[in-house]
């Protein structure tokens, strides 16, 4: 029983957060929503037994990624943006509807999957470990090795571009800051 | 006691609320934090299958998806801070240059 | 054994990449010393391999190296592979020696050029292309060779591109060249649309299965592989480009156009004997149009007065000699006179070259005269060089150009004809050849006093290197002494294992049945004969042009017409332009302004007009901004998953 409050407590504090995301003037609200949508995410890893993942999701994305969006905001001063320009309403409204039109396939998707019926996810017939730190970074040191290495590879190339995109041009410089 | 498809729903709703974030949005932060919404809804479903066939395999998909939204992340906002320095704007529909 | 055959055309090719690519960085001499150093060391590379090669039994000198695998496709494959083997090594050591000492030559002669490291990269380069030509084991890598060096001549015609006519000169021998080589390339393909092969050793093994001997098939090949050698090694009627290309610097047509690469083509012929050898009719063309170009050439000589004029005819004339030989199936003796022609002929351009440096660029005979004293190197050179190129013994020229005519008159293939036109072309060629020494070295000074102030031997880098070919004039031809003259004609010997096209080595009996049908006392005294003749040639031109030089003006006024005519190299430009050039310029115009304008124009117009209206309606979709193509991302999945539940 305590589960399913888990599971449609974090669900809902996940879609709310999402969704006052995109409703937000303020870019830095729109991270903080962000940030207390992944949370409950996190939680929801939890309860299928990800642990591993679960904590990177909130060291990770809510500690590292999100706060460089902190960051990039406040460099930007981007508070006071004003955004002017005003949307068809038509166009509006039709956007509003794809996005709806899309998640209603999604969930016909689900309805015809085959899932094997299962009553008791959280069951305690697997092991205890599973989605510890342990044994996934046993897979990911064996099994998928290569691909995990490639990621370094991945980052390293991120920072460099990042480095390059983000750089002033010389003339920029000369020009006086 | 909670049927996975009720992980995929959450995780189908997340990634349609995310798809009308980009959408909707002119900012472009904004819109860059629903792709990383849409990122993770993606990685809730993975999560719910890899719990259902009692793989860990997924989890590994989720850690590389991880990194890889890292590194997007910071290249993205490199490119939206050279954007600003270039056009002192980061209102997408400024950006038309395409049409030209 | 490894004999590293690569190396004498990679360090060519090395010498060609440093300079090229460090062009205008180094200095002249470091340029100069690239240059020479890679083609000196390729020509060492070259002697050692070719002792190698003489210390293996005499049947199987060959070496074959296969450097990797080019073409693979299908059945069709080519290999990047070398084969030194006598007739090859015998164009290795002529091509990269003289190209050597003609390098050194050119480091004093282009001394003051502003394009000097571009001239060493040339060289080298076709120095490169030439040694892969000679060195192929297969005809494709020869062709790459072939069009190399074509490529090379275009360039080094045209080094001094500002002026127009060397540019056109340069464009008229790429185009002439383009002609013969599409008689080639067609000529491949028929060889290997028959035997399904390209390799040398392929074809020639499978040659007498697959072709009948004068058939129709084996005759079309020869007579478009014969094609290709005519442009390349300008016998009519494709002759036409190697006059002008005098244009290029001296030491270029002393290299290419003399020397070397337009000697490629009898390399090609004697390469392919198996082939001429069974197609009677094209022997018998080569050595027609051979000797019609030699007799040709000959006469219209007589009557330039550009010095480099007249040896670019000589050099015609002496290459219509070689196909002659290789016409009535010697082709050991063809190419026995391109080894001595290669250095006689690279020593006479040279030695003109020296004489238009000392003449501030002066090329008129007309104006010259007496240099005897002024430049004593070039002369003594000069004057050995002539005597081996008008055959008089004892000198290299003599050897080759006796083996010739005896050939042409003793062989299966020759006949008394055949031997009178060349012996009368010898005594054309030692008349003209006297003239032009008369000319320019012997009487009075006719040039202006300007110019006799300046008067000065060359340099030393550029006399040692005529020392050097005076004396290979002058001993080339030891190697090849006839058996009439107590020799053996090693030489022959040397390339016999290469042509065993003579009906696998029955021709060294032939060879000796012939002679013995024509006694020893027939070739001594036609040998004789002719040596006689030329010495009178030689007196005439004396008398005419150094004793008596009105008489000759009053012959060229009796006979104006005939001098018009020769003086005007029989007007072969003209009529080409008006046969040929007209035609297609004309034809040309027709296609341009109904054909492309009208037609095809209107076509695309019309299209593109079409398209354009239909782009204009659609455009608006476009409206550049993101959000709306987010948006019709998202409407295109809705409507693809829309489908597949659908369905």
């Amino acid at each position: 029983m305590l589960e399913v409050v888990i599971f449609y407590l974090s669900a809902l504090i996940a879609i709310g957060g999402a969704v006052l995301m995109i409703a937000q003037r303020n870019p830095v609200a729109s991270v903080l929503y962000l940030i207390v949508s992944l949370a409950a995410q996190a939680v929801l890893y939890i309860q299928l037994s990800a642990l591993f993942v679960g904590a990177l999701l909130i060291i990770v994305y809510a500690g590292a990624i999100l706060v460089l969006f902190l960051f990039v905001i406040m460099l930007l001063n981007l508070r006071g943006e004003h955004f002017e320009g005003q949307d068809q309403k038509v166009g509006r409204i039709t956007k509003y509807v794809l996005s709806g039109l899309f998640f209603i396939e999604l969930v016909i998707i689900v309805r015809q999957l085959a899932i094997p019926a299962r009553t008791d996810i959280v069951s305690a017939q697997t092991a205890t470990d599973f989605g510890g730190v342990e044994p996934v970074a046993e897979l990911l040191y064996t099994k998928y090795l290569f691909p995990f290495e490639l990621t370094s590879v991945l980052l390293l190339v991120a920072v460099v571009g990042a480095v390059v995109m983000a750089r002033r041009e010389k003339s920029e410089k000369q020009g006086g800051v | 006691m909670i049927p996975i498809a009720h992980y995929l729903i959450l995780g189908g709703l997340l990634f349609a609320i995310g798809a009308v974030g980009v959408i909707v949005s002119r900012n472009l932060i904004v819109m860059f934090m629903s792709i990383e919404l849409m990122l993770n809804a993606a990685n809730l479903a993975i999560i719910a299958f890899s719990r259902s066939l009692n793989l860990m395999d997924g989890h590994v998909f989720v850690f590389l998806i991880m990194a890889v939204a890292a590194a997007e992340a910071a290249v993205g906002l490199a490119i939206i801070i050279a954007i600003f320095r270039n056009r002192e704007t980061i209102n997408a529909d400024k950006f038309n240059l395409l049409r030209r | 054994m490894n004999h590293s055959l690569y190396l004498i055309i990679l360090l060519p090719l090395l010498g060609f990449l440093l300079n090229g690519l460090l062009l205008g960085r180094l200095k002249k001499g470091f340029v100069s010393f690239i240059a020479c150093a890679s083609v000196g060391l390729s020509f060492v590379w070259g002697v050692k391999v070719f002792f190698e090669l003489l210390a293996m039994p005499e049947g199987a000198r060959a070496i074959q190296e296969t450097l990797f695998t080019w073409i693979p496709a299908g059945q069709f494959q080519v290999d990047f592979s070398l084969l030194f083997d006598p007739l090859s090594s015998v164009m290795v050591l002529v091509v990269a020696g003289v190209s050597f000492i003609i390098h050194i030559y050119s480091i004093g002669y282009m001394h003051d050029d502003p394009g000097f490291g571009r001239y060493f990269t040339y060289l080298n380069l076709f120095v490169f292309a030439m040694l892969t030509l000679v060195l192929a084991d297969n005809y494709l890598l020869m062709f790459v060779g072939w069009e190399g060096v074509g490529l090379c001549s275009y360039l080094l015609i045209g080094f001094w591109f500002e002026k127009k006519s060397a540019s056109d000169a340069g464009k008229k021998a790429f185009i002439v060249n383009r002609i013969g080589d599409f008689g080639f390339l067609i000529g491949l393909f028929i060889i290997f649309w028959q035997v399904g092969s390209l390799n040398y050793a392929d074809v020639f093994a499978r040659a007498p299965e697959v072709f009948a001997v004068g058939g129709g098939v084996i005759t079309a090949a020869t007579l478009l592989l014969f094609l290709g050698a005519t442009g390349k090694s300008a016998q009519i009627p494709l002759f036409v480009w190697l006059p002008d290309a005098m244009e290029g610097p001296t030491p270029v047509s002393a290299l290419i156009h003399a020397a070397t690469m337009v000697t490629a083509g009898v390399y090609m012929i004697a390469r392919s004997n198996v082939l001429f050898m069974m197609a009677p009719t094209t022997l018998a063309v080569v050595a027609i149009v051979g000797l019609a170009t030699a007799l040709m050439a000959a006469t219209i000589a007589l009557a330039q007065n550009d010095i480099k004029r007249v040896l670019a005819y000589s050099t015609i004339s002496q290459l219509g000699y070689m196909f002659a030989a290789c016409g009535v199936a010697a082709f050991a003796a063809g190419i026995f006179h391109l080894m001595t022609h290669a250095f006689f002929k690279a020593l006479l351009f040279l030695g003109s070259g020296s004489v238009i440096h000392a003449m501030a660029g002066q090329q008129d005979m007309r104006y010259m005269g007496g240099l005897k004293k002024q430049q004593p190197a070039t002369f003594v050179t000069f004057f050995i060089a002539t005597l081996a190129i008008a055959g008089i013994p004892g000198f290299s020229g003599f050897f080759s150009k006796d083996e010739i005519l005896w050939k042409s008159f003793s062989s299966d293939f020759g006949s008394p004809i055949l031997w009178a036109v060349g012996l009368f072309t010898a005594i054309l060629t030692a008349f003209y050849m006297f003239r032009l020494v008369y000319l320019t070295f012997y009487g009075e000074g006719r040039m202006d006093n300007h110019t006799k102030a300046h008067l000065h031997e060359s340099p030393k880098v550029m006399t040692v290197p005529l020392m050097v070919l005076a004396v290979l004039s002058v001993i080339g031809g030891y190697v090849g002494i006839p058996h009439v003259l107590g020799g053996s004609n090693r030489f022959e010997q040397f390339l016999h294992p290469v042509m065993t096209g003579l009906h696998g080595g029955a021709d060294t009996s032939e060879h000796v049945l012939t002679s013995a049908g024509h006694s020893a006392g027939t070739e001594l005294t036609l040998m004789i004969g002719s040596v006689v003749l030329i010495l009178i040639a030689i007196y005439m031109a004396y008398y005419l042009y150094l004793k008596n030089i009105d008489l000759a003006g009053r012959i060229r006024n009796n006979l104006s017409g005939v001098h018009a005519l020769l003086h005007g190299k029989y007007f072969v430009d003209e009529i080409y332009g008006a046969l040929i050039i007209r035609p297609l310029i004309n034809g040309s115009l027709f296609l341009w302004k109904i054909i492309d304008v009208f037609v095809i124009d209107g076509i695309a117009n019309g299209l593109a007009s079409i398209v354009g209206d239909i782009s204009t309606g659609v455009r608006p979709v476009q409206t550049g901004t993101m959000r709306t193509y987010a948006t019709m991302i998202l409407a295109g999945a809705v409507v693809l998953i829309g489908y597949f539940i659908i369905r």
